[in-house]
């Protein structure tokens, strides 16, 4: 029964009408247009949706709405004050504590709550107050900088035209991220639209019969109609353009628990409501195929039809002779490593919706991938691109788990069946159960190295759990064989990859795309060997590190930009300090707490492996004076928004703070890719520098101007300023040439590399990021837990466009990576919420110090290449490194759990 | 569509109970994470506006804590060292947010083996004030928490208050130790809790000792207790303890810790509860 209850919300009394027990999170949004209070979990597990009630931090997503009558209800929309931010959230922008924003309205109510008590907090003080809010990309540090300095003074960088490369510049988004009023995926949803919601398998492995559905339509209300596979035009998508093998509601079998099976349409109420039990739907039982072990076996009941044995892929690289390697041998070392199933986590579920406009589609969802999204909607529907519309919201979060589709075919084929607009929200527990997740592993090396300590032999072999689907499976089986050798320069090489299908989620792309997983494997070969020939676990990797002249595992001879000896330099200094420290805490310790120190080095190649992957970028000014960048790239928290808009301004010679820009929507920018493979700045960046350009040749040809012209635009007149002259253009009276500008210029890039041959030589990628990190941590030898004090890490990334951003990027990949390491194991049917699946907290987090190391490459824009994956890939390796150094315990399975480090202390205690 | 009632005295609270089954609702936080993606529809009765069920109240010989309290109310609460450890398991219930909201009366009628009021109310000697329109009940925690999310509550009953003796020895100390995998938000592997009494020459006259997440319902090790008694607050404390100590733990092996992990973090976590008593008297 709903009853009027009048709320206060931010100083201002409003009225609604609704039950009493519905959630807070829901009237505020729903009801009051409030969507700046974010909904991630509605189980209280991530802290997004916190608002205050006369000050004190609650979930709103557990507040029963009654409760809050009579009370001063504060949302994130109540902090600005007349339209400018306040304090804090100036904070925030100032300190790069907003990512991908989705966490930040949580993250700024429970610090006012924190600041109204305490204006001058410890870390401690904050960490506490703010624990129970999760954020997913930046790794917490610059959140708690940020509050501890709400009270600072506020200043804006605003660098003169050709000054924006690498300067710390605020976000362009951040206010919007900051004020509550950006809007992701489920924050714009037509009031009127149907809900569509997809039933899915409770079992990992069956054959279904679907009988007739019309019958059990008119049985509820609300319902609207029930989808099965008879309505989808296509009923199969994948990322590959061959091997699309995911039914968008299945036709007969479903292959993991979370397989769509129909969907129903309807109500909010309704398809909440309806159940598979109340649906005419048979499942017969079949025995899954869990595990690598259960798909290598001979007896594995085969997933996919046209895939023997139950592989879906094999990738390898062979470079000289492993034979003749191992004879220079002076150490040799062997190794198998384990992984688990990880989940992306991103704070923000997948969310969006669709509607028919006249013969189009026209899809709003949050993803990483506009124009993979537009492909597979046309695919599905079997009608011409043209004919489908992407608009990307904000994204809160991806990290690889927002490439694939998820809602986007349901809602088209819906959008297209109903003259209604449709919607679709995952639960958090549907998010989990359904999404990708990174490749659990199997990995076997075996590395030597001769007398000095020079490497003479690499060698892998990978199984990884591709899950039911292929979805990325096949870049990671390419990906991994290039990478598995580690950033060094190895003679012999011999490294295959495989992706085996068995009855679990699909495991896709993760950030790292394998090479996280690889990486420890080559890691503890490098220390293994250090240890064998006495060498500090430093210099080893220093002696191997490639160079510029020397060939990779795929025999690609490195032109330019190849960081890793400049990045293991950086670090001697707390190399050293950091083993100090640690020698002397263990002097003085009982045992029982013991500290050590480790590192991880990786390399990354930047972009899509041996494949085209272009980016078009275009920048107009109009008659106003308006400068627009059209950046089809999508900024899923990493910061594109303005990276590009920096690139693009000083290649132009505009100020970046006179750019507007409109990002991804498929009919009004050019398709930049997707937002994965660390590939944006590189790519679209460089796509970006050449529109720029290109704009500036425009004008500067316009007026005859020379390469050296000062631009400068006030209102609708540019001047253009050279040592000869000034000239001043009205650009009202200029003519529109394109997207209502007067002045038009595009850019595309598409990075040089070429096909690998059948032992995998070739030239993969045009660039390669470098990093390597150090850890130390301090081991509790009783509980077998972990914490990890401090990391150091250096990365190469050719030109850090913006510095404050390549940390944001660096430490929430040491957060991913720490949480890859210690904590993060996604069981289907088990871990599907976030507090049994456990990420990172503010309080498990190290101190992060971050030097950037800047070799640049030519190709890049500015000397720019990628750090979105690296960031991850070293931190397991190093934190492993750290346990063993303090311990002895050699890792070999992640995530390094208390029972799991327990147990090899007792294994190693009783060997002794 | 569920009906919801939110009486703001007990009387009224009393007519409602007998008349259907009503779930109970407080602060919501147990309620709500059970519902995701689920239509709101149960009859709901929400005790959160009834004043006599919220705040900490002593008289002669016990305190009386309101089922409805907040465990924020309870960080904040002037109490006797003894509470110490009560107030610490206070704060690692969930974030800030959870403890604004949720209450001590919901983690012991939600019975999670992992609830982490649970130890500390063990290792207060605690009662339970159960109220139902027949009048009113006392029961020790280990008689109204009988298994996983199972309680002696009846479905007309409804938890009141929780009754902590009060004692008067001169020195005393609460702990409480809560292991997992991560620092905020997270379930327990395991968690112990002890409260500690001693006199002017340093001899033991009181422990309690009690072990959560390591059995479907915590328990208290009363055996070590017994053995505590009457030894001196010293670095030689731990001395006291043994494996069989530790017999009645039950736990499980899941997706978090094998159950040979957890019986053995329990013991490290007791060991270096009852050393840092040795240390701090």
């Amino acid at each position: 029964m709903t009853r009027s209850i009048e709320l206060n919300v931010n100083g201002k009394t409003v009225s609604v009408e609704t039950q009493p027990v519905t959630r807070l999170s829901e009237v505020l949004r729903d009801q009051l247009g409030l969507t700046g209070t974010k909904v991630g979990c509605n189980a209280g597990d991530c802290g997004a949706c916190t608002v205050t009630l006369d000050g004190e931090q609650v979930c709103s997503c557990l507040t029963p709405v009654i409760q809050a009558e009579g009370k001063s209800i504060t949302t994130v929309e109540g902090l600005a004050h007349a339209g400018s931010l306040n304090k804090l959230q100036q904070a925030f922008s100032r300190h790069g504590a907003a990512q991908c924003g989705i966490c930040s309205p949580g993250m700024l109510m429970a610090a006012s709550s924190l600041l109204a008590e305490n204006d001058t907090p410890s870390r401690d003080a904050v960490e506490d107050a703010l624990g129970g809010v999760l954020c997913r990309c930046t790794g917490y540090q610059k959140i708690v900088d940020a509050v501890m300095d709400a009270a600072g003074e506020h200043t804006t960088l605003e660098p003169e035209a050709g000054q924006a490369v690498g300067a710390s510049i605020a976000k362009l988004d951040a206010e919007e991220k900051l004020n509550g009023l950006e809007k992701y995926g489920a924050d714009n949803i037509p009031e009127n639209a149907f809900w569509v919601r997809i039933l899915r398998s409770p079992y990992p492995s069956a054959r279904v019969e679907i009988d007739d559905m019309s019958l059990v339509i008119d049985t509820w209300n609300g319902l609207h109609d029930i989808l099965t596979y008879k309505d989808i035009p296509f009923n199969r998508f994948g990322i590959y353009p061959v091997g699309k093998d995911q039914p968008v509601l299945t036709d007969g079998v479903v292959r993991y628990r979370g397989d769509a099976v129909v969907a129903v349409v309807g109500t909010k109420d309704v398809v909440q409501s309806i159940g598979l039990d109340d649906l005419p739907i048979k499942f017969l039982l079949q025995e899954p195929v869990i595990g690598l072990d259960a798909a290598r076996s001979k007896n594995a009941l085969q997933l996919h039809e046209d895939k023997p044995e139950n592989v879906l892929i094999s990738g390898h690289v062979a470079k000289g002779s492993i034979e003749l390697g191992l004879n220079e041998a002076a150490a040799v070392t062997e190794g198998s490593f384990q992984t688990r199933f990880v989940e992306h986590a991103y704070i923000e579920p997948e969310a969006g919706w669709a509607q028919r406009v006249g013969d189009r589609v026209e899809v709003t969802v949050t993803t990483q991938a506009v124009h993979i999204d537009l492909d597979e909607i046309a695919n599905v529907l079997q009608v011409e691109k043209e004919r489908v519309r992407v608009i990307p919201t904000a994204v809160g979060g991806g990290f690889g788990g927002k490439l694939d589709v998820s809602i986007q075919p349901i809602l088209a084929v819906a959008a297209m069946k109903y003259d209604r607009p449709v919607a679709y929200v995952y639960e958090r527990p549907e998010s989990m159960a359904a999404s990708t997740k990174r490749h659990p592993s199997e990995v076997k090396s075996r590395f030597a190295a001769d007398k000095d300590g020079k490497l003479v032999v690499a060698e892998m072999t990978a199984d990884f759990d591709t899950g039911a689907y292929a979805s990325w499976g096949p870049t990671v089986a390419g990906r991994v064989p290039v990478h598995g050798s580690g950033p060094y320069f190895v003679p012999n090489v011999h490294i295959t990859g495989r992706g085996l299908f068995t009855n679990a989620p699909p495991a896709g792309a993760f950030r790292g795309f394998g090479v996280p997983q690889a990486a420890i494997a080559h890691e503890t070969m490098m220390d293994d060997l250090a240890e064998q020939l006495g060498m500090d676990r430093l210099e080893i990797r220093l002696k191997n590190a490639i160079r510029v002249g020397e060939a990779t595992a795929t025999g690609q001879v490195l032109q330019a930009s190849a960081g890793m000896a400049p990045c293991l330099e950086e670090l001697k200094p707390g190399w050293g300090e950091m083993n100090a420290l640690a020698r002397a805490f263990n002097e003085k310790s009982d045992g029982v707490l013991r500290r050590g120190v480790g590192i991880g080095a990786m390399w990354y190649g930047i972009g899509n492996t041996s494949l085209s992957n272009p980016s078009t970028m275009e920048v107009g000014i109009d008659k106003n004076g308006k400068i627009t960048l059209y950046n089809g790239a999508v900024d899923i928290g990493q910061g594109s928004n303005t990276i590009m808009p920096q690139i693009c301004a000083d290649a132009a010679g505009l100020p970046v703070s006179d750019f507007h820009y409109i990002m991804g929507d498929s009919d009004l920018t050019e398709d930049a890719g997707k937002t994965s493979a660390s590939r944006q700045t590189f790519v679209s960046g460089k796509a970006s520098e050449l529109a720029g350009l290109d704009l500036r040749q425009q004008i500067l040809r316009h007026v005859n101007a020379g390469e050296d012209a000062l631009f400068t635009i006030e209102g609708s007149i540019l001047t253009i300023t050279d040592k000869n002259a000034k000239h001043e253009v009205d650009l009202k009276t200029l003519p529109e040439i394109k997207k209502g500008n007067v002045f038009f210029g595009s850019g595309n890039f598409d990075p040089p590399t070429s096909p690998l041959d059948e032992n995998g030589q070739g030239v993969p990628y045009a660039t390669y990021g470098f990093a390597a990190q150090i850890a130390l941590v301090e081991v509790d030898t009783q509980l077998g837990t972990t914490k990890v004090i401090k990391i150091i890490a250096a990365h190469d990334v050719g030109q850090a466009i913006n510095p404050q951003l390549v940390e944001g990027q660096i430490h929430g990949g040491i957060a991913q990576g720490l949480g890859l390491a210690l904590m993060e194991e996604f069981v289907p049917g088990v871990t599907e919420n976030l507090h049994d699946y456990l990420i990172p907290t503010f309080g498990d987090m190290p101190d992060m110090e971050i030097l950037i190391v800047e070799d640049a490459e030519p190709l890049g824009p500015f000397g720019a290449k990628g750090v979105g994956e690296p960031g991850l890939v070293p931190t397991a390796p190093a934190i492993f490194g750290a346990v063993r150094h303090a311990t002895g315990v050699r890792v070999t399975e992640a995530p390094l759990l208390p029972h799991r480090l327990k147990a090899a202390l007792n294994k190693k205690e009783a060997a002794q | 569509m569920g009906e919801y009632f939110r009486p703001d005295n007990l009387s009224d609270l009393l007519a409602l109970l007998p008349s259907r089954h009503l779930t109970v609702l407080a602060g919501g936080t147990d309620y709500y994470p059970a519902k995701v993606g689920q239509k709101l529809d149960d009859d709901i009765l929400d005790i959160s506006a009834i004043s006599e069920l919220h705040g900490i109240e002593r008289n002669e010989q016990r305190w009386v804590i309101g089922a409805a309290t907040c465990w924020t109310d309870i960080v904040n609460a002037e109490l006797p060292p003894l509470f110490d450890g009560l107030k610490l398991a206070a704060k690692e219930v969930g974030g800030r947010q959870i403890q604004n909201s949720g209450t001590i009366g919901g983690n012991l009628c939600n019975a999670s083996p992992a609830a982490d009021g649970v130890p500390a109310l063990l290792s207060l000697d605690a009662t339970v004030e159960v109220l139902s329109p027949e009048g009113s009940r006392m029961l020790s925690i280990s008689e109204f928490v009988l298994g996983n999310r199972k309680t002696a509550l009846q479905p007309t009953e409804i938890l009141k208050a929780i009754h902590i003796p009060v004692r008067q020895a001169a020195n005393s100390l609460g702990s409480f130790l809560k292991l997992g995998s991560r620092k905020y938000l997270v379930i327990s592997l395991a968690m112990v809790a002890g409260t500690v009494e001693w006199d002017a020459s340093g001899t033991i006259t009181y422990c309690r000792l009690s072990v959560g997440a390591c059995s479907e319902v915590a328990i208290r090790l009363t055996e070590l207790e017994d053995s505590l008694v009457g030894q001196q607050m010293n670095s030689t404390l731990t001395r006291n303890i043994r494996d069989a100590h530790f017999s009645s733990l039950n736990p499980i092996d899941d997706v978090r810790a094998t159950a040979v992990y957890r019986k053995d973090a329990a013991k490290t976590l007791i060991h270096r509860m009852i050393s840092s008593w040795g240390a701090a008297s």
